[in-house]
């Protein structure tokens, strides 16, 4: 394509070029707690992959991209990222330039480009990588076709990179363990139109804007790829994020942000590779997979025996089999698809086949190890058995122990003798946090206790290895009873949450049951769009449109509804206990009603709503007891109520928000409706206008519907009459009751 | 109301099945009386029997039909009035030619229900279901073959969407020019292009798009098309058909109803194919976890499978695959493809007919690009452009002028006419003075001196008196 630009153009462009190096920024923090327990005590970018940290390949990839300058944020244990860059030869070398970024307090990617912007370091294209990524795709024609864009549309400030790669339609997930990802992308432009990662199971349909198709006569709609968290950004990205304080996300913020913002019209586009490798390493199983990808040598020429980045020579032999230099028992089985560090001894009659084993390991005899990752320095015991396990620096399976599938034994873990640890189960010699982050994942948190352990990392394991356990064994009551006899460390629990998920995301294969359970599930979908009138209209109901329309954007729109809902109820609680004033109560629902696109009349019935569920839950004895209630909260919150009230429309609500609670879910209030009714007006809240236009709006209904204009019947009358005496008296009320 | 007739050709019956290639049985549905032809349409000419190009539109139809051999049909008409008038006409015009079997139908019971009264009728392997104002040369042997090939429950054809009305005639005004290019469709379809898995129409385009996620899980990768149309020319499993309009017995369209029904259940069919019975429903839990254990080590195999359905039909609680096709069939947007289901249609189509997809309308145009009958008289300095009809004994004055328009048959034209854009049907008077652009006169309409109409239509017999200017009126007698 630029060869067939005119000279002129193309001397500028390579002005342009000389003029900015071609930088890339690289996050050395996932911000995700997927490989906990292990990235309490290492960065995730440090984490040996067959036997070379993560961000060895990731740097070593940018290198090879032609990429010159390299900036590298750190957060979570940043020391030890730093320390291992600073030993490493990375800093040294010629026209690649790899200076770091150190923050303690990011607790987001959103956050780690703010601080960047904030620097002033980048000057012109970017690439945005994070540390785990291992690639080996040349970036020439990406960002050829990038900067071409960008000349032709200032708006197209980011091209993300993609890859063909199926997920099973019965897991709903990928091969690398990640969620099944729905993207629409203009086939001509690729243009990315639609980004949904973060699966929502409950929603059987994706629901793509209508005005998509206005500029384009087709989009081709996606669940055949994968993200590569591979980005080329231009600048304005940063300023972006910079500009949208709360952008936290890279993709569930900012890429959504991006496509439903439609008053910048910034757009993201899409670069489909297909014979290089592009992949991310999310979580456990992802580490298997690319692992495994890297020992079949898909990601050549970043494979075991080529050297890059400081890994350490080892030799190709058939099947599939690294073996650097190790002591060997004439009768221990090597299988395929297997990678022995230097170093390593390994007993008589052992079988490894298909894992990786790190530098410095003692593994004794007779011990089976299958699709396991043993890191550095491990010592195995004889007849202990290994199945798809995760097993870090340091560790001591004492004799006999087993550890069934998906076990991730976190540093200087312990096990007794045969002891068999549970599939699934985490090990560290960390207590479990108790307390979850659970509004924002994030690994900092346990920055504190990386320092300490940074001599480790240098490589003078053997040594810290002694004085840490002691160390450990010192300080704290070793749990040993928990690990079998001998045994130190705590097992992790599972937290509730996760526990279903755990086989997803683990290194071991999916279990039979669980897939057969996950075919029932796809069928059990199936059944319900076929069935199910609401996902899509039933069987014949498509020519009554005008109904049918309401069911299908009513079922959205009530699930903001709720969420909105609890929201209000959360603050007006909080405000009630924690005694907040009330013009702060106003600004945060305000704030509230904005966010959720929400109209006065739906914060007016939400806060009604929870001003008698409070009155609700204050205890009482009797029907009269809970007017009482009712009342009094109603009277003390009369002022933020009124704030939502400016209109009769909006009072109408509140007296449908009322009936709708005495139906269903406070049917408690149900005899005393009228009453409160009558309280509300007499307290000025709700205007005698509002509730004569309610009974004429109720004219027509059904009988049931009618039950409580019945119950009011003579307040109602009242009413009438009253407006009928004073007739031109109203209109001077009226005035009043709005200030 | 024709069996007799049907009885007596058992013959040629079995002749034309021999020869047919397929066992296809096709259903014309010729609809009644549109409501968004009138006044276009009237008791005496139903839809099927509007001119396009001085011959009635079922013939366009009916003649595509015995180009693909597909000559074993059932017109299906509503109202007793309207079927009578079109059996007439079809005994009389393919008498020789087709085996065609007219149904009559209540009024107002939609598509589906019109297949569902005739449905005892239908006998035949596939059935082949047409609108009868379709006016294309997209050969329907081609959709039955899809069909064929694919072992499908529905196949439907697909054509490019019309861009605009008429565009480069300056005359038109009225129409503006602002309108986007008409959605009819929005379609998702496999990357192959041979799979239909969304289908949108009707009230739904207005509003966001739905997919089912299932469906895309198993297949990967759709493509979502707003220019393509449903030309509601289908090809469906006799079977499948029936079934679904018997279970589904509020279903009234073809289109809005019974295709979507049968797109959206395509990997969770309900309908029985070919009849068979289901694999015991409730099947012994054994049978189940056997199956689950060969769809568990397919997936551990990570086996490409051949086809999206097979996969998920393999799934399917341990029965037979529970999933139907639906197919497409795309024709080339060098195809000529379009309905006569409005006005705006019914002028465009004879505008094409006449001009662009002259080769359809069956006459041999001259070399000045025109057909007049040789049987129509002109006056002296009177000029029939390009792309313009003049039916058979047909008189015009002198120093009229016709442009872009189709003149019926034994129409009187007096002096200095001029006519552009415009369809007249047969027995028109028009008199002298007169301007007509971009209108349709129905037959036996009466247009006295300097009538100037622009945009308009007229209803059968309406005499418009002398000197009145019309611009975008219908203008009819009173029915009733």
């Amino acid at each position: 394509m630029g060869a067939q630009r005119k000279g002129a153009t193309r001397a500028e462009d390579s002005d342009e070029l000389a003029r900015v190096p071609l930088q890339a920024i690289l996050l050395a923090d996932s911000f995700a707690t997927k490989f906990r327990p292990i990235t309490l005590e290492r960065p995730k970018v440090l984490l040996p992959l067959v036997n070379v940290p993560m961000i060895s390949y990731t740097l070593a990839w940018l290198e090879s991209a032609g990429v010159e300058e390299v900036i590298v944020f750190c957060c979570a244990h940043s020391k030890q990222v730093i320390g291992y860059l600073e030993s490493s030869e990375w800093l040294s070398q010629p026209n690649f330039s790899v200076t770091t970024i150190e923050s303690h307090n990011s607790v987001s990617a959103g956050d780690a480009l703010r601080l960047i912007y904030e620097r002033n370091v980048i000057h012109g294209d970017f690439i945005l990588i994070s540390g785990d990524t291992v690639s080996n795709m040349s970036l020439t024609q990406v960002l050829q076709e990038h900067r071409e864009r960008k000349k032709k549309d200032p708006n197209a400030v980011m091209t993300m990179v993609i890859k063909r790669s199926k997920s099973s339609p019965i897991t709903r997930q990928s091969r690398l363990g990640t969620d099944e990802l729905f993207m629409a992308i203009d086939p001509n432009t690729k243009q990315l139109l639609y980004y949904e990662d973060k699966a929502d199971y409950s929603k059987a349909v994706i629901c793509l804007d209508k005005l998509l198709l206005t500029d384009n006569s087709s989009i081709s709609l996606h669940n055949d790829t994968q993200d590569c968290y591979i980005d080329i950004c231009s600048p304005e990205v940063l300023s972006l994020f910079t500009d949208n304080f709360d952008y936290q996300h890279l993709r569930r913020h900012f890429v959504k942000g991006l496509l439903v913002d439609d008053i910048m019209g910034y757009k993201i586009f899409t670069h489909e590779i297909h014979s290089s490798y592009a992949a991310r390493i999310d979580n456990f199983r992802s580490y298997d997979t690319i692992s495994k990808d890297i020992i079949q040598r898909w990601t050549y020429p970043f494979v075991p025996d080529v050297k890059f980045g400081g890994n350490s020579a080892t030799k190709l032999e058939r099947q599939g089999m690294y073996r650097a230099s190790v002591v060997q028992s004439r009768s221990a089985e090597i299988g395929p698809f297997t990678v022995i560090g230097n170093g390593t001894k390994i007993g008589s009659n052992t079988k490894i086949s298909n894992s990786v084993v790190g530098e410095g390991c003692t593994i004794g005899s007779n011990v089976s190890i299958e699709g396991s990752y043993i890191w550095n320095n491990v010592t195995i015991e004889d007849n202990c058995k290994l199945m798809h396990a995760i097993v870090c620096d340091g560790v001591v399976m004492k004799s006999g122990a087993v550890l069934e599938p998906g076990v991730v034994l976190s540093f200087k873990v312990v096990i007794g003798q045969q002891f068999v640890v549970p599939s699934y189960s985490k090990v560290s010699l960390h207590e479990q946090p108790i307390k979850q982050d659970s509004d924002e994942e994030l690994e900092y948190a346990d920055n504190s206790s990386g320092i300490g352990e940074l001599s480790s990392i240098a490589g003078t394991v053997d040594k810290s290895n002694g004085v840490m356990s002691s160390q450990l064994s010192g300080e704290q009551c070793q749990p040993t009873d928990e690990l079998g006899t001998g045994g130190i460390g705590y097992v992790w629990s599972i937290c509730e949450g996760s526990h279903e998920e755990e086989w997803r995301h683990s290194i071991a294969p999916i279990p039979a049951d669980k897939l057969a359970e996950a075919i029932q599930t796809t069928e059990d979908d199936l059944e319900l769009i076929t069935q199910d009138g609401s996902v899509l209209p039933a069987s014949g109901e498509l020519k009554l449109d005008s109904i049918d329309s309401d069911d299908v954007d009513n079922e959205d729109s009530r699930d903001d509804s709720i969420d909105f809902e609890k929201e209000v109820e959360a603050t007006f609680l909080r405000a009630v206990h924690e005694n907040i004033k009330e013009d702060h109560v106003i600004l945060e629902v305000n704030s509230l009603r904005l966010s959720y696109n929400k109209l006065f009349a739906d914060c007016a019935g939400a806060i009604f709503y929870s001003m008698m569920k409070l009155a609700l839950e204050t205890p009482h004895t009797s029907a009269s007891e809970l007017c009482n209630n009712a009342v009094s909260v109603i009277t003390k919150w009369k002022k933020l109520l009124k704030s939502y009230l400016n209109d009769i429309d909006e009072q109408i609500e509140v007296i449908l928000t009322f009936e709708e609670m005495c139906l269903e879910s406070a049917k408690e209030f149900f005899p005393v409706f009228a009453k409160i009714l009558w309280h509300l007006y007499d307290k000025d809240i709700i205007q005698e206008e509002a509730v004569l236009k309610w009974d004429d709006e109720k004219k027509d209904a059904d009988d049931s519907d009618k039950v409580f204009v019945k119950q009011s019947e003579k307040f109602i009358q009242w009413l009438r009459e009253a407006s009928e005496e004073e007739e031109g008296g109203g209109g001077e009320e009226e005035e009043g009751n709005q200030e | 109301m024709e069996r007799g007739e049907r009885e007596s050709e058992t013959p040629r019956n079995a002749l034309s099945s021999c020869s047919a290639p397929m066992d296809f049985q096709v259903v014309v549905l010729a609809g009644g009386a549109s409501k968004k032809l009138i006044p276009l349409i009237s008791k005496e000419v139903p839809k099927a029997l509007l001119p396009v190009a001085n011959r009635p539109v079922l013939s366009y139809v009916l003649e595509l039909l015995e180009q693909s051999n597909l000559k074993d049909l059932i017109v299906v008409v509503e109202g007793q009035d309207a079927a009578v008038r079109v059996g007439g006409w079809i005994s009389g015009a393919y008498v020789d030619r087709l085996h065609v079997e007219v149904a009559a139908v209540p009024e107002d019971v939609g598509t589906a229900g019109a297949l569902r009264a005739i449905a005892r009728h239908l006998t035949a392997k596939d059935i082949m279901v047409v609108n009868g104002d379709l006016v294309s040369d997209v050969p329907p042997g081609a959709v039955a073959a899809a069909h064929r090939r694919h072992d499908a429950a529905v196949t439907a054809m697909l054509c490019s969407a019309p861009v605009s009305g008429p565009s480069e005639s300056g005359s038109s005004g009225g129409k503006d020019k602002t309108k986007k290019p008409g959605r009819y469709n929005i379609i998702g379809l496999d990357p192959t292009k041979q799979f239909l898995l969304y289908i949108a129409t009707g009230a739904e385009l207005e509003k966001d798009i739905r997919i089912q996620k299932s469906i895309l899980r198993a297949v990967g990768q759709m493509e979502i098309r707003a220019d393509l149309m449903d030309a509601h020319l289908y090809a469906f499993k006799r079977s499948v058909l029936q079934e679904v309009l018997d279970q589904k017995d509020t279903f009234q369209s073809l289109k809005q109803d019974v295709l979507p029904y049968l797109v959206r259940s395509q990997l969770k069919s309900e309908v029985l194919l070919n009849g068979a019975p289901q694999a015991e429903e409730n099947g012994n839990e054994k049978v189940n976890f056997q199956k689950n254990q060969v769809m568990v080590s397919r997936i551990l195999a990570n086996a490409s499978t051949p086809s999206f359905h097979e996969f998920s039909g393999l799934g399917t609680n341990g029965s037979a695959p529970r999933t139907h096709k639906c197919c497409v069939y795309i024709a080339s947007n060098r195809k000529y493809c379009a309905r006569l289901n409005s006005i705006q249609a019914f002028s465009d189509i004879n505008r094409d007919v006449t001009g662009e997809a002259s080769h359809l309308s069956g006459y041999s145009f001259s070399a000045q690009n025109n057909n007049i009958h040789p049987s129509a008289e002109l006056g002296s300095k009177t000029t029939v452009g390009p792309h313009c009809m003049l039916g058979e004994g047909s008189q015009m004055g002198d120093k009229c002028s016709v442009k872009r328009s189709v003149i019926g048959r034994h129409c009187r034209i007096g002096s200095n006419v001029k006519v552009a854009n415009s369809v007249i049907m047969n027995h028109v008077t028009i008199g002298d003075g007169c301007s007509i652009q971009g209108s349709v006169i129905c037959s036996n309409v009466q247009l006295q001196e300097r009538v100037v109409l622009k945009d308009c239509q007229v209803g059968a017999g309406f005499v418009v008196t002398a000197g009145s200017e019309c611009k975008g009126e219908a203008l009819a007698k009173k029915e009733k």
